[in-house]
């Protein structure tokens, strides 16, 4: 069940072909990387990871809140490592990465859950605040999974998990800079899939609607919002699906995905005049 | 699409990210009294006291850290002031599957214990009457359960906890490190500051299962022979018929029960799939339904003694199973007394106050009877004391069923008793202080920055 278990293996290729086995079929424990393990959607993925005995390896800004996540996922029954580390220092990505692939004997998931809702108001009017903003939700998972789809496409395996927003389909003045650094995402990791898909790397956008953490905590309404239990058991269950035979844009709750369907057909003419 | 209607109520002139949100109400079990509050919920043990700072309305009404909000009254309410609710902070943090030492910070509940113990072979110390209360919640109330005449109450398996004060001190509390805040904090009704994790003493059980015996009394001797003929059972309880006068007057259900010996499967219990959808209308609980309610649980049981297996579940969480049962009271919601009479009066308080409650033709769905034991709690202001504990509930009648409890309490207070804090609303500061004279003591390790409606309330008119 531990990290070391894989330690005898080859590195490459990762998976074997096991005589009448699918392609792509994922092997258990799995080594998942998890980037902004901190946030309520991935903590709540983790749990239910650990309680199946997964391979962890944890990257966190805060060394207090990544300790405490790291025990509570180590007693659940997984086999946890983790690195502190500030994801917006782009610089030190290929590091990171190569250390905790390293730390995990291989990679079979990287989940990329890194983002900040920021302050909308003020990145409206203050380039430095709206930068920021792009700097962590766009430029650097896009760093990251530059290194990360170098790393997997030529091991034809792998899969990268990237939480995008349902705020990225359509632009709105209540938070179109948060929208359009997940717009940017959305765009990216669709172009990385239609790349590396062929190369047996599966790329799965996860767009959730308004979900109750942390960083949507001073939303009002946010009561309504959903769990992000609930979430992460829809993005948990399409992670155990294999390459080429799960989803590739997930929406969470499903009915966000006619939401925004009818959202995007408003003309713009109407749209502008709309107060959303 | 209720999201972007939502965010159309959003200022879209630049403001602080500090603006105030809707504060959504957050409620006490017996939904009174109705106070407004901001929450700050607590999601790691390094958010207090960082929460507070830069919180304006912390700093002039107070603040108060709240579990699930599952005490019935107010002393899991601040009106006006923050309250920091703490379940998202629930990690747990070290087991020894040897001796069955949990540590987890203070937001888990004790429903999410008992699904990561169970499976191992672990239980609860000590059980409440439901699992959706917080293991701070647990020790802030010290808590007791079906076992108390021979278990205690919870903080007899709190051997440590961390205590975050608002001044920034981090105190590990055990019975020897910081021994009088750990004496505080257990039954502090989260006055001495915030409890960021403790360690719980679990007991090891080999199956779900429960040897459960239910048997019928009659009359208050019955019930107190029924309790010394159980004095080597590990779990007892009484539910009592409070709407019968006459022959039938404190007839009732003495229900025992024992984990089974046996070994049987250990899995994990299934998701609660009721909820009580709406509130009853104010009249669908009054005197002629309870009435009925208590004459059909009462011969539910038609031999007057039934020897059953049980799962665990029904027998410690019966009313769990329905979610939000409180809303059967309807708008105006319930209050609850719960006494602890000493030995030398229980009998003649109990009899008197059960006559009293008969007399009022005010209708009591749930009625308990049971025996505390002598084991001490280490908590300061902690509840149980030996004797008899009888908890009620009504429906909250403004003049009626206000005057029939301020009656209870001045009765209590007579026949050498004291009410519960974690299940009042209405006892006054005299009283309060009458069942509690160590109050003035306890009061010198509450944390300034904190506060509740219920202390304020209580303390009203002495200097705290």
């Amino acid at each position: 069940m531990s990290a070391a278990s894989h330690a005898d293996e080859p590195r490459l290729p990762l998976r074997a072909a096991i005589p009448g086995e699918a392609p792509g079929t994922p092997r258990y424990p799995r080594r998942i990387l998890v980037l902004g393990a901190t946030s309520g959607i991935a903590e709540a993925c983790c749990r239910l990871w650990a309680a199946r005995g997964e391979s962890l390896h944890l990257v966190a800004r805060h060394p207090e809140k990544l300790a405490a996540m790291a025990a509570d996922l180590s007693v659940r029954g997984a086999s946890v490592t983790t690195t502190v580390a500030d994801l917006d220092d782009t610089a030190g990505h290929a590091e990171l990465l190569a250390h905790a692939v390293d730390a995990l004997n291989g990679l079979d998931i990287a989940v990329l859950a890194l983002g900040v809702l920021g302050d909308a108001p003020a990145a409206e009017v203050d380039f430095a605040a709206a930068a920021a903003m792009l700097h962590t939700n766009f430029l650097a998972p896009v760093s990251l999974l530059t290194w990360l789809a170098g790393y997997c496409a030529p091991r034809h395996a792998g899969t990268l998990a990237v939480l995008s927003s349902v705020a990225g389909d359509r632009g709105r003045k209540s938070n179109y800079v948060y929208g359009s650094s997940k717009a940017g995402l959305t765009a990216y990791t669709d172009g990385l899939r239609n790349r590396i898909d062929r190369e047996g790397v599966r790329v799965l956008t996860i767009k959730p609607g308004p979900v109750r953490t942390a960083m949507t905590e001073r939303m009002p309404g946010n009561a309504k919002f959903a769990d992000p239990e609930a979430v992460a058991a829809t993005l948990v269950k399409a992670l155990d699906r294999g390459h080429g035979q799960g989803p590739d844009v997930i929406y969470v709750p499903g009915i966000w995905r006619i939401v925004m369907a009818v959202v995007r057909l408003i003309p713009e003419s109407i749209f502008k005049k709309m107060n959303l | 699409m209720p999201f972007l209607a939502e965010q159309s109520a959003t200022p879209t002139t630049p403001s602080t990210s500090a603006e105030a949100p809707a504060a959504p109400p957050f409620e006490s079990w017996g939904r009174y009294p109705r106070t407004t509050a901001e929450l700050r919920p607590l999601h790691w043990q390094v958010d207090f006291p960082a929460v507070l700072a830069g919180d304006s309305n912390a700093a002039q009404h107070g603040a108060l850290p709240v579990g699930l909000g599952r005490s019935y009254g107010d002393v899991c309410l601040l009106d006006g002031g923050t309250l920091l609710p703490t379940p998202a902070m629930g990690r747990l943090l070290a087991f020894d599957a040897t001796t069955g030492l949990l540590t987890a910070e203070a937001g888990i509940t004790l429903a999410q214990i008992l699904d990561f113990a169970v499976p191992r072979g672990w239980f609860l110390p000590v059980s409440p009457g439901t699992k959706y209360v917080t293991l701070g919640g647990a020790i802030a109330n010290d808590t007791h359960g079906k076992n108390h005449h021979v278990a205690g109450t919870f903080g007899c398996y709190v051997p440590q906890f961390e205590l975050a004060r608002s001044d920034g001190q981090r105190l590990l509390c055990s019975p020897t490190l910081n021994s009088e805040f750990y004496a505080a904090t257990i039954g502090g009704m989260g006055l001495t500051g915030v409890i960021t994790w403790a360690s719980l003493q679990l007991r090891p059980i080999v199956s779900r299962l429960i040897d459960y015996q239910g048997i019928q009394f009659h009359g208050i001797d019955e019930f107190l022979d029924l309790t010394r003929q159980s004095d080597n059972v590990e779990y007892t309880v009484s539910w009592v018929d409070v709407t019968s006068t006459g022959k039938n007057f404190i007839r009732g259900i003495f229900m025992q029960g024992d984990h089974s010996p046996a070994p049987a499967p250990l899995t994990l219990s299934s998701k609660p799939k009721l909820t009580l959808p709406f509130e009853f209308p104010g009249f669908a609980l009054n005197a002629a339904t309870v009435s009925a309610f208590n004459t059909l649980f009462f011969h539910k049981q038609i031999r007057p003694r039934v020897t059953a297996v049980q799962d665990y579940e029904p027998f410690f969480y019966p009313l769990d199973a329905l979610l939000h049962w409180n809303r059967m009271y309807g708008k105006r919601g319930l209050l609850q007394f719960q006494y602890a009479i000493p030995w030398e009066h229980a009998r003649e308080g109990t009899i008197a106050v059960l006559q009293a409650v008969a007399k009022s033709g005010l209708a009591s769905f749930l009625a308990v009877l049971k025996v505390f034991g002598d084991v001490p709690s280490p908590g300061m202001m902690s509840f149980p004391q030996p004797g008899v504990t009888l908890a009620l509930d009504f429906p909250i009648k403004p003049e009626k069923s206000f005057a029939l409890f301020d009656r209870l309490a001045a009765m209590t207070l007579e026949f050498g008793g004291r009410l519960y804090p974690a299940k009042d609303a209405r006892m006054t500061a005299a009283q309060f202080q009458a069942f509690y004279p160590q109050w003035r003591s306890f009061a010198r390790y509450k944390d300034p920055a904190l506060n509740s409606s219920f202390w304020q309330r209580v303390t009203e008119g002495a200097a705290a």
